[in-house]
């Protein structure tokens, strides 16, 4: 299933590799002010700033620098990538040349997720194509001295190689366990060369972004965070699918363009994001607002929200690496409160050791992962606990 | 296994070396196509793969463990692997995962006595827009229902009787 509603940027009829023939007639410094000065930020969630990175990668002293595309796309809720890979994998490998370019590397790595691996014959395809089209390979589109390939490097189902030093350590033949930051891969990533890694539809918008200019795409979204986003929205709404929106747009305007105004809660950015009660529904989607990867998952008026937050807890069990404490420990704890509060068993001092606990995971973990797989538990606490406290006992049990 | 399939093994996982290299950044690639091949990643393999990348076998076992499209245990040939997560579970996977128990007659988690399938839960399989959804192999399968759940196994049991030995990968 392809874009459900195209925004400004998808809707502009920027012409294929436009962005990456303006790119080659500019100095690498030249591009990189470019993506700084359109305040292009990381769409995967975390929203670093893509200039930014470019810029510390290309700053960085090493023989060899790599380019990778994040396509581990993983979080629940989240298939925004898959929609780009399937139907503009072109843009995807333009960005990632525009990349190589700016900060000096010949190397492009694809990191796909195992669950899309139905895509990969697909993206092979595309890639022969760009070679034979001279758009990858040596002295690109004539420019001498310019060479750059991509290859594709697939994983095999793990949440956590999403993060980008456990996605290094995958690439290098590890268990996808996340590093200590910093180094940070700018400086020392993918055999210890310094590496930018960029999601995949952050690469696509630098192709808009050197297409059209810094200044078109400003224009678009909010000062604090320009451009547009995608949003794969899914749960109880009557469209589900992908959807580009500039950025700052309300819960509540996304709602209605899906279909889903009924609903009682949205979980903005997946399982590693947080839940917004309908009261809130007038708070932006911006990084400056609720930030999000682009999940939005539509809970309706009869949804149980004890189980949404079970099926998260069961999912970060389940996809903690293990290697820190906090995560490893902490998650399973925090599924033991919910199977307590399923039967009606959670007194209030203990549904506060819990709130505490996460909290701790929230300071202590080492990665994202930990660090975020409380936030929607202690969200939903917090707006629904007239809904998950004093439960009664199911009718086999009492 | 027999000595002459060892040696059989022994020569693609050197194949698989020349191809992907020997180096550390060799073993994805290496144990996924051995996963592909074989439905399954043995010790014996293993420790041929440690063997040419100049590892311990226990890291190579750390890799094979860590992964969940990597196994240690022999999986049947089609691995059904059905998503659990929230915009799933909210289109009524339980329904659709009965319903595999019930053609299959296993459990989540098992193989069948033949060694054809395995059902497995897998967690957000990028499908949440058209849920319920699963993976049999590497194809993606969504919106199933009840009459989809059939399709797909009569589906996969036609494949048995035009190929004897058909492959778990495509």
């Amino acid at each position: 299933m392809s874009l459900l509603k195209k925004g400004p940027i998808f809707s502009s009829g920027i012409l294929p590799d436009e962005g990456l023939k303006r790119a080659l007639t500019l100095t690498r410094a030249e591009i990189i002010s470019e993506v700084r000065e359109s305040g292009l930020k990381g769409r995967g969630g975390a929203g670093f700033p893509t200039g930014v990175k470019w810029n510390l990668a290309a700053a960085a002293r090493g023989e060899h620098k790599f380019v990778v595309c994040n396509a581990d796309e993983g979080e629940p809720g989240t298939f925004k990538d898959r929609v780009l890979l399937t139907d503009y994998a072109n843009l995807v490998f333009e960005g990632m040349t525009i990349a190589g370019k700016a900060i000096g590397s010949h190397q492009g790595i694809l990191y796909l997720r195992g669950e899309y691996r139905y895509l990969l014959g697909q993206l092979e395809g595309v890639l022969d194509g760009r070679r034979k089209a001279g758009l990858l390979g040596q002295n690109i589109l004539g420019k001498e001295g310019f060479n750059f390939d991509i290859e594709i490097r697939m994983g095999s189902g793990a949440y956590v190689c999403g993060e980008e030093t456990a996605l290094i350590e995958s690439l290098e033949g590890h268990r996808g366990e996340p590093r200590n930051r910093p180094p940070f891969p700018v400086d020392t990533g993918y055999l210890g060369n310094p590496t930018t890694v960029n999601n995949v539809e952050t690469l696509v918008l630098a192709t808009a972004v050197l297409a059209r200019g810094a200044q078109w795409f400003k224009a678009i979204g909010t000062d604090k965070s320009t451009g547009s986003k995608l949003f794969s929205v899914s749960g109880d709404c009557e469209r589900p699918g992908v959807y580009e929106f500039p950025m700052g747009i309300t819960i509540a305007q996304l709602l209605r363009e899906v279909g889903g105004e009924s609903a009682k809660a949205v979980q903005v950015g997946g399982a590693s994001g947080t839940c917004v009660p309908a009261s809130l529904f007038a708070q932006t989607l911006a990084f400056e607002g609720v930030p999000t990867g682009g999940s939005i998952i539509v809970f309706g008026p009869g949804r149980d929200m004890l189980k949404v937050a079970r099926n998260f807890m069961e999912f970060f069990v389940e996809e903690s690496c293990g290697q820190c404490t906090p995560c490893r420990y902490g998650n399973v704890a925090l599924l033991q409160g919910i199977e307590k509060l399923e039967k009606g068993r959670c007194s209030m001092a203990h549904l506060n050791e819990l709130l505490a606990l996460g909290e701790s995971m929230q300071l202590a973990s080492k990665c994202g992962l930990g660090q975020t797989s409380p936030n929607a538990f202690i969200a939903i606490v917090k707006h629904f606990t007239d809904e998950i406290l004093g439960r009664a006992l199911p009718a086999q049990q009492a | 296994m027999l000595a002459t399939e060892q040696l059989r093994l022994s020569a693609e996982i050197v194949e698989l070396a020349d191809r992907y290299g020997r180096d550390r950044c060799a073993l994805m690639p290496i144990l996924q196509t051995v996963q592909d091949r074989y439905n399954h990643i043995s010790e014996f393999a293993m420790q041929e793969v440690a063997n040419l990348l100049q590892i311990h076998p226990v890291e190579v076992y750390s890799v094979v463990t860590f992964y969940a499209f990597l196994k240690a245990d022999t999986l049947g040939k089609f691995v059904i692997r059905l998503c659990r997560t929230i915009s799933c579970d909210m289109q009524d996977k339980d329904k659709v995962a009965r319903q595999l128990e019930n053609e299959l007659g296993i459990r989540f988690g098992e193989t069948t006595p033949d060694g054809k399938f395995t059902l497995e839960w897998a967690n957000c399989l990028g499908m949440c827009d058209q849920g319920p959804a699963l993976l049999v192999n590497d194809q993606v399968f969504t919106q199933v229902d009840f009459a989809k759940v059939h399709d797909i196994l009569e589906g996969c049991r036609r494949s048995f009787s035009v190929h004897p030995m058909p492959k778990g990968g495509h």
